[in-house]
């Protein structure tokens, strides 16, 4: 059964302007494999060149920070709902 | 054009002023290029020469405009002791193309300076703000 996944407006022209849209994966990792043969080129802004998720990068099942769980292990459960969102982060000069 | 009501912009300024020495940081939404909705977050770096919105809060916003029908214009944070212009921190991390990226500098505190930028493909290029 496919779960929804809410992609934010900054990776939309990846998902054919969709926000919102189905992936197949017992775990967030499976969903991102899924998403990357649907979407090429979404995984490389989900993923470091490890396959860990990017830092400024934050995937939520439901309500909950995967980060907080298992990360990429994490099992995704039929009706779950991924939200994932770029942060906003940034700095002064030093 | 970015179109913010003045109050929104004193209460940004107000804000950086609050959260000085430290940087402050939040986001504007509304529709049609003006401001209705600002919403200020917490910055979790303790390092006065970063900022990163709490994420819980930014999840929180992200489904509070969605329930409003509303978008994100606007990410603004603050350079306490530096000039109003993109660091190459905030252009690296500058993850929203579509947003208006503001910084409000109190280099000169009696004299808050506010500008606006876009960042995309690591390219930074100002952009005009109209406050009504």
């Amino acid at each position: 059964m496919p779960v929804k996944v809410r992609i934010p407006t900054p990776l939309r022209r990846i998902t054919a302007n969709q926000g919102e849209v189905d992936a197949e994966g017992v775990t967030i990792g499976g969903l991102i494999e899924d998403l990357e043969k649907k979407y090429p080129g979404l995984k490389e802004r989900l993923c470091d060149e490890t396959g860990a998720i990017r830092r400024f990068v934050n995937i939520y099942i439901n309500e909950e920070d995967i980060r907080f769980m298992q990360g990429k292990d994490t099992s995704v459960k039929d009706g779950d709902e991924i939200s994932i969102i770029p942060a906003i982060a940034g700095g002064s000069e030093v | 054009m970015l179109t913010i009501p003045k109050h929104f912009i004193d209460d940004i300024i107000s804000h950086a002023k609050e959260a000085a020495p430290l940087e402050c940081c939040g986001i504007l939404a509304g529709k049609d290029g003006t401001v209705t909705d600002m919403y200020k977050m917490n910055n979790t770096e303790n390092d006065p020469d970063k900022y990163l919105m709490d994420a819980k809060e930014q999840f929180a916003v992200v489904k509070d405009i969605r329930a409003k029908g509303i978008d994100m214009l606007a990410i603004y944070h603050s350079h306490p002791h530096s000039p109003a212009r993109p660091s190459g921190i905030d252009t690296k991390l500058a993850f929203y193309p579509d947003a208006i990226y503001i910084i409000i500098s109190l280099q000169d505190s009696e004299m808050p300076v506010i500008k606006g930028f876009l960042i995309r493909d690591g390219k930074v290029e100002e952009t005009a703000i109209k406050i009504n």
